[in-house]
C-alpha cells in the first residue's frame, strides 16, 4: 500500500515509461486492477494502464464498464485530470457493440453530472455526447421520441443505481442539455442547441477541447472584437439603487 | 467640324462588343482649348506672381452657398435698409444721397446764406462791390457807363476829368475804405475784450448757476437721438421669431418616453435571445452537384504540389515553413514586448513629470480646496483626516490661504493623468467631487472642440481607476463611490467603445492575476473589494441580459472561475462568494440563464455551516470540500448568540478588513450569510422553476435542506428564511416531456444549373471578390489620375516657359532696336559735325 502521493505519480507514468518497457505486462495487472477499485482519482488514473492491458494483452476485466460508471461522480468535471479521463472514456465508448442501454446510462449520467460543471467542461462534454449519439443512433430516443407519452411526472432515469442496465436510461429523455441551452455562457447554449437538431453525420472532433481551460476561455471572449457596445438604458441611481436590488436587502454600504 | 482637324485612331480588329474612347480625336482643338485655358488662369497668375494686392469681396454671402438666391437678395436688402436707418431726417425720402459742394452740403448753403463771417472780410478778396467789379473787369464799356452816370452829377461842378486822376481818386477811396474797416475791427476787438473782463468778473457771481446752463447749451447743441429711430433699429437687429413645434402635453411626453422604453425593452430581448446572430447568418453557400451532403468540406488541399528546389523534389517545404512561422510569431512577441517595456518606460517618465507639473500648477488650487474644507463642518474634517492618513497625501495647509477662496473654479482642464486627476478630486466632499466631474465633462464636451473626445475617454478610465482605489482603502468609501457611479454612467452613455475597453482591460489584469495566483500556488483567493465593486459597477452600466456581450461574457467567465476555483478559508471568503452569488444572480435576473457554478456554491456554503461529519446524500465540488479543515466556518453552536441574532445587512466593509470584534458578532455575521444563502436559494428556485430538469438541478439542495439542517436549533427569524427558502424550493411541479427533435429541414435539390460568374469585360483579370475588384479599380483609377496629373503638370511648365522665353526675347528686341536708334543717331550727328568741319575748312 503506497501514500496517496506517490501513488498517483506512479499511476500517471506508468503507462508511457513502465508498461511499454517490461518483459511481462500482465505482471502489474493485480496492481492496477486494486488501484482501479480504490476509487476517486486514483481510479481514474489506474484506468490508462488498465487499458493498455485490456486492449494489447487481453487482460478480461469483469464489469469494467459497470465500474467505469461508478466512476463518474460530480467531481470528474473539476479534477485536474479531466482531459486524460475523457480522452480514455471517449475511446472505451467508441465500440459500436457497446448495447444501447450502456451507452445510454453513460449519456443520461454525464450530462446529469454536468449540471454542476463549469463552462469549459460542458464545451467538451455536450460534442462528446453528441459523438456518442452518432455512434449509437440507437440512443437516440433519448432527444426525440416522438410517440413518447405527452407528459410525466418523474424523471425515469435512476441516478443512485449502480447497475448501468437498471437504470432505465433508455426511458428518459435528455432534459438536462435542454436545461443547459439556458446557460450563461453563449457557447454552451449554442452547443446545448444542436441536440435539437438532428445531428450532422461527421463526428464533432473533441481531442482540441479537452484540455481547454477556463483562463482560454475568458481570453477568447476578451479578446472578440465588438461591432458596438449596447448600453444600460436604466437609469442608475446609486451602487446599488437598482430596481429590485439583491444587495439592498444584505449588504450595507458601511 | 472640321473634317481636317479629326484624327482618327485606326484599329487592326474590330471586336465586337468593346467600347474604345479614344478612336476619335481633335487634337487642334483640345489644344487650342488648354492654351486658353492657361492662359485664362496660369497665366494669369504668372503675371501677379509679385503682386500682393488682394481683391476682396465683401458682398454679403457672395460665396456662401449654403444661402438661397432669394434668401441672400432678402438678406442683402434688409442690410441696405439697416444702413439707411441712420439718416436724421426720416421724413425726407430724398435724402439717399447729399448733394455737396467743396463738402459743404448743398442745402445748407442754401438755407444759411445769409450769414457772413465777419473775419473773412479782412481782404478785399472776399467782397463785391459793383464799383470794383467795374474797376477790375468792366474795362471800357461798364467804366464809362458808370463814368457817364457819374460824370452827369459831376459835370455841374467841375470839369471831367482825366484817365490818371480818376484812377488816383479809386486808390485813395479804397485806401480810405480799408482804414476804416480796420478802425472798425480794433474797437469790435477791444469791445469783446471788456465784454470778457466784465464776464470774468461776473462769472463769480453765478459760479453755482452756470454749469446747468452751459449743460442745456451742450443738450441743444448735440442732436437728440430719437426715440423711434432706436426702436427700429432695435428691431431690425431683433432675431426674429420662428414657429416652433407646440409644446407637448405631460400626456404625450409620457407616452414618448413609454414607447422610448418599450423600443429600448424590445432591443434588449432581442439581444437576450441572439436572434441577430441566427438572423445574420450567411445564406447557404453554393453546393456543387458533387456534393455528397455528408458534412465534409474539403476546406484546404492537402495535396502537395510537386515542386523543385535547388534541383531536388521539394518534400519538406510544408514542415519548415511552419516551423518557421512559429519561430516568427515567437520573434514578433518578442518585439512586441519590448515595445511594452519601452512604452512603461516613456509612461513611467511622463507621469513622473506630470506628478511635478501638477505639483506646481495644482498648488494654489489645493490650497483652495482645504481652505474649503475648513469652512466645512466637522464631519468633512474627521473624513478629511481619515482620507489623508491613508492616502498619505499629507499636504501643509497654509492656514492664511485657508480663508480666502472657498468656491470652486467654474471651467476645469480634463486631467491628463491619473495623479493629476487625483489631487484634483483629493480632499473634496463628494458633493464637490460630483460638481467638479459634472463641469469637466461639460466645459470639455465632445462638440466644442476636437481633443475632447479622447480626453473624456480617459477621464473615465481615471474615474474606473479611483474608484477602485477608494474600494482598495483600509476603510472603503463606498458612500463615495455609490455617488461617482453617477457620472460613471453619463461617461458611459457617451463612450460606450472607450468604456468597455477601459473595464475588459481591468476584468483581464484581473481574470491574468488569477491565473497566474493559480499557476504559482496552485490555488486561488478571491480579490479585493475594488474588483467586486467592478463587477457590480458593470452590471449598472451595460445590460447583462443579452446573449453575448464584449463586457458582460467575460465578467461571467471571471466569476464563474472566482466561484469555483478560489478557496474558502476565512469568513471574509464567504462573504465574498456570497456577494458574487448575488452578482450572477443580479446578471440573469432577466435572461433566467442557468449558472451551475451558482447552486454549487450556494450548496457548499450550506455545508460548511453545518457540523461536521453530516455529508450523506449529496456532494459538494471544488472549492468545497465534504472532508478538511476549512468546515464549520458558518457553524454557529453559541446556544446565547443564537438567540440574540438579528438580520442585519452585511457591511462591505469587512470584506477587507474583518475588525477585532467579540465572538459573538462574528457568529452574528454568520448567520447573517446564512439568512443570506437561504434568501439566494429562495431566489433561485424562484428564477429555475422554468427549466425542464429543476429538481435535478436543486436536488442536492434539498436533500440538505430537508435532512441535515439544524432547523429548530435556529432562532425563530432564521427559521423564516429557512422555512420560506423550502416552501419555494418545493413548491414546484414536477413536469416532463418527451424531448423531440425539430423537423429536419428539407434538403434543397440538388442543382444541376452551373454555377453563374458575372463577366463585366473580357480581357480584365476577374479573380478575386467584389472588395478585390473595388480595390484594383481604385488602384487603376489612382494610377490613371497620377498619370494626368503629371502630364498637365509638365504641360504647365512647358507652356511656362514658352512664356519666360517671349518675354525675354520681346525685352531683347526693345533693346536691340533701342541701342540701333542711339547709334543712329550718333552717326547722323558724327556725320554732321564732319560736314561742318569739312564745310569750315573750305571756307
Amino acid at each position: 500500500q503506497l501514500p496517496t502521493g506517490l501513488y498517483k505519480k506512479v499511476l500517471v507514468i506508468l503507462h508511457d515509461s513502465v508498461l511499454p518497457y517490461m518483459n511481462e505486462p500482465t505482471l502489474m495487472m493485480d496492481f492496477l486492477t486494486v488501484a482501479y477499485g480504490i476509487g476517486g482519482a486514483i481510479s481514474l488514473l489506474a484506468l490508462n494502464g488498465l487499458f493498455i492491458l485490456i486492449h494489447q494483452h487481453n487482460l478480461e476485466y469483469p464489469d469494467f464498464y459497470k465500474k467505469l460508471y461508478s466512476l463518474l461522480d460530480p467531481s470528474i468535471y473539476h479534477v485536474k485530470y479531466r482531459a486524460r479521463f475523457f480522452h480514455l472514456t471517449d475511446l472505451f465508448l467508441s465500440s459500436s457493440h457497446l448495447p444501447a442501454y450502456l451507452v445510454a446510462a453513460f449519456i443520461k449520467r454525464l450530462s446529469r453530472l454536468a449540471l454542476t460543471a463549469p463552462p469549459e467542461a460542458l464545451l467538451m462534454i455536450i460534442p462528446f455526447i453528441c459523438n456518442l449519439f452518432r455512434r449509437h443512433p440507437a440512443c437516440r430516443v433519448l432527444v426525440h421520441r416522438p410517440g413518447g407519452p405527452a407528459d410525466m411526472s418523474e424523471d425515469p432515469y435512476v441516478m443512485e443505481e449502480e447497475e448501468p442496465s437498471e437504470s432505465r436510461a433508455l426511458e428518459s429523455s435528455l432534459w438536462e442539455i435542454q436545461s443547459l441551452q439556458n446557460h450563461y455562457h453563449p457557447d454552451v447554449a449554442k452547443a446545448a442547441a444542436v441536440l435539437n437538431q438532428s445531428l450532422s453525420e461527421m463526428e464533432d472532433d473533441i481531442s482540441g477541447l479537452l484540455e481547454l481551460s477556463a483562463y482560454e476561455l475568458f481570453d477568447k471572449e476578451v479578446k472578440k472584437k465588438a461591432v458596438d457596445v449596447p448600453l444600460e438604458f436604466e437609469q442608475v441611481r446609486g451602487l446599488f439603487g437598482k430596481k429590485n436590488d439583491i444587495f439592498a436587502d444584505h449588504f450595507s454600504l458601511d | 467640324s472640321n473634317p481636317f482637324e479629326v484624327k482618327v485612331n485606326r484599329q487592326k480588329f474590330d471586336i465586337l462588343g468593346r467600347k474604345t474612347k479614344n478612336d476619335v480625336g481633335l487634337p487642334g482643338v483640345s489644344r487650342s482649348k488648354a492654351i486658353k485655358k492657361r492662359n485664362q488662369t496660369l497665366l494669369k497668375e504668372y503675371k501677379e506672381r509679385e503682386k500682393t494686392n488682394v481683391f476682396k469681396d465683401k458682398r454679403f454671402g457672395e460665396y456662401n452657398t449654403k444661402i438661397t438666391p432669394e434668401e441672400k437678395m432678402i438678406r442683402r436688402f434688409a442690410l441696405e435698409r439697416q444702413q439707411n436707418y441712420g439718416k436724421k431726417n426720416i421724413y425726407n425720402l430724398n435724402e439717399d444721397e447729399e448733394l455737396t459742394h467743396y463738402g459743404q452740403s448743398l442745402a445748407e448753403i442754401e438755407k444759411l446764406n445769409d450769414i457772413v463771417d465777419s473775419d473773412s472780410d479782412t481782404e478785399e478778396g472776399g467782397t463785391l462791390s459793383a464799383e470794383l467789379t467795374a474797376a477790375h473787369f468792366g474795362g471800357g464799356g461798364g467804366l464809362l457807363r458808370k463814368k457817364v452816370s457819374s460824370e452827369q452829377q459831376d459835370e455841374e461842378e467841375e470839369k471831367p476829368k482825366s484817365r490818371k486822376e480818376l484812377i488816383e481818386e479809386m486808390i485813395a477811396k479804397s485806401k480810405q475804405e480799408k482804414q476804416e474797416r480796420q478802425t472798425r475791427r480794433e474797437s469790435a476787438l477791444e469791445l469783446t475784450e471788456k465784454l470778457d473782463k466784465d464776464w470774468k468778473e461776473i462769472q463769480t457771481l453765478i459760479a453755482r448757476k452756470s454749469p446747468k446752463a452751459e449743460r442745456k447749451d451742450k443738450e441743444v447743441e448735440k442732436p437728440k437721438p430719437d426715440e423711434y429711430d432706436m426702436i427700429v433699429r432695435e428691431l431690425g437687429f431683433e432675431m426674429k421669431a420662428k414657429p416652433s413645434e407646440r409644446l407637448k402635453t405631460e400626456e404625450e411626453l409620457a407616452k414618448e418616453e413609454q414607447a422610448r422604453l418599450q423600443k429600448l425593452e424590445a432591443d434588449r430581448l432581442r439581444r437576450m435571445r441572439g436572434i441577430d446572430e441566427q438572423a445574420n447568418k450567411k445564406r447557404p453557400s453554393h453546393m456543387s452537384a458533387d456534393d455528397l451532403a455528408d458534412g465534409f468540406i474539403l476546406d484546404k488541399d492537402d495535396r502537395h504540389l510537386l515542386s523543385y528546389k535547388d534541383g531536388k523534389i521539394n518534400i519538406e517545404n510544408e514542415e519548415e515553413k511552419e516551423k518557421e512561422e512559429g519561430e516568427e510569431e515567437e520573434e514578433e512577441e518578442g518585439e512586441e514586448e519590448d515595445n511594452d517595456n519601452e512604452q512603461e518606460c516613456q509612461e513611467e517618465s511622463a507621469s513622473e513629470d506630470e506628478e511635478d507639473d501638477a505639483a506646481d500648477s495644482h498648488s494654489d488650487l489645493e490650497s483652495d480646496l482645504e481652505s474649503e474644507e475648513e469652512a466645512a463642518g466637522n464631519k468633512e474634517e474627521k473624513k478629511r483626516k481619515a482620507n489623508q492618513n491613508e492616502s498619505q497625501n499629507v499636504e501643509k495647509l497654509d492656514p492664511k490661504s485657508e480663508a480666502a477662496k472657498s468656491e470652486l473654479p467654474y471651467t476645469f482642464a480634463v486631467p491628463e493623468s491619473y495623479e493629476t486627476f487625483k489631487s484634483l478630486l483629493a480632499g473634496r466632499t463628494v458633493e464637490q467631487q460630483l460638481i467638479i466631474l459634472e463641469r469637466i465633462q461639460k466645459c470639455n464636451h465632445p462638440s466644442l472642440a476636437v481633443g475632447n473626445k479622447a480626453k473624456l475617454e480617459k477621464l473615465f478610465g481615471f474615474l474606473l481607476e479611483y474608484i477602485g482605489e477608494l474600494a482598495t482603502l483600509d476603510l472603503p468609501e463606498l458612500r463615495t463611490i455609490d455617488k461617482l457611479v453617477l457620472p460613471l454612467y453619463n461617461l458611459c452613455q457617451m463612450f460606450p467603445e472607450a468604456a468597455s475597453d477601459s473595464i475588459k482591460f481591468i476584468l483581464r489584469d484581473a481574470a491574468h492575476d488569477l491565473e497566474e495566483v493559480i499557476e504559482v500556488k496552485g490555488r486561488a483567493t478571491f480579490p479585493g473589494l475594488d474588483t467586486l465593486i467592478y463587477l457590480k459597477i458593470i452590471s449598472l452600466l451595460f445590460p447583462t441580459s443579452d446573449f453575448w456581450h464584449p463586457v458582460v461574457t467575460p465578467a461571467f467567465m471571471y466569476m464563474s472561475q472566482l466561484l469555483t476555483k478560489c478557496r474558502i478559508t476565512t469568513l471574509q471568503d464567504v462573504i465574498k462568494g456570497l456577494f458574487i452569488c448575488c452578482l450572477f444572480l443580479e446578471y440573469v435576473s432577466l435572461s433566467r440563464r442557468f449558472v451551475p457554478e451558482l447552486i454549487n456554491f450556494l450548496l457548499g456554503v450550506l455545508h460548511i455551516s453545518l457540523p461536521k461529519n453530516q455529508a450523506q446524500g449529496y456532494t459538494v465540488v471544488h472549492p468545497f470540500t465534504p472532508v478538511g479543515k476549512n468546515l464549520e466556518l458558518l457553524f454557529v453552536s453559541d446556544k446565547e448568540d443564537l438567540k440574540s441574532w438579528e438580520k442585519q445587512n452585511v457591511p462591505l466593509s469587512i470584506v477587507t478588513r474583518l475588525k477585532e470584534t467579540s465572538q459573538t458578532e462574528i457568529n452574528h455575521i454568520r448567520l447573517s450569510c446564512l439568512a443570506l444563502c437561504f434568501d439566494l436559494i429562495k431566489k433561485c428556485s424562484a428564477l429555475y422553476e422554468s427549466l425542464p430538469s429543476f429538481h435535478e438541478i436543486m436536488h442536492p439542495v434539498r436533500i440538505l435542506l430537508t435532512r441535515h439542517v439544524p432547523v429548530n436549533e435556529y432562532p425563530e427569524k432564521m427559521q423564516e428564511w429557512y422555512h420560506s427558502a423550502l416552501k419555494e424550493l418545493e413548491n414546484k411541479v414536477k413536469h416532463y416531456t418527451p424531448l423531440i427533435c425539430e423537423k429536419k429541414k428539407p434538403v434543397p435539390l440538388k442543382q444541376y444549373t452551373p454555377k453563374i460568374v458575372k463577366v463585366l469585360e473580357f480581357g480584365r483579370k476577374q479573380a478575386g471578390s467584389k472588395k478585390e475588384q473595388e480595390r484594383k479599380q481604385l488602384i487603376q483609377r489612382h494610377k490613371r489620375e497620377l498619370k494626368g496629373a503629371i502630364r498637365e503638370i509638365r504641360k504647365d511648365n512647358q507652356f511656362l516657359a514658352r512664356m519666360q522665353l517671349s518675354e525675354i526675347m520681346e525685352r531683347d528686341s526693345a533693346r536691340k532696336r533701342k541701342v540701333k536708334e542711339l547709334l543712329g543717331s550718333l552717326a547722323t550727328q558724327e556725320g554732321e559735325w564732319k560736314a561742318m568741319k569739312r564745310k569750315k575748312w573750305k571756307s
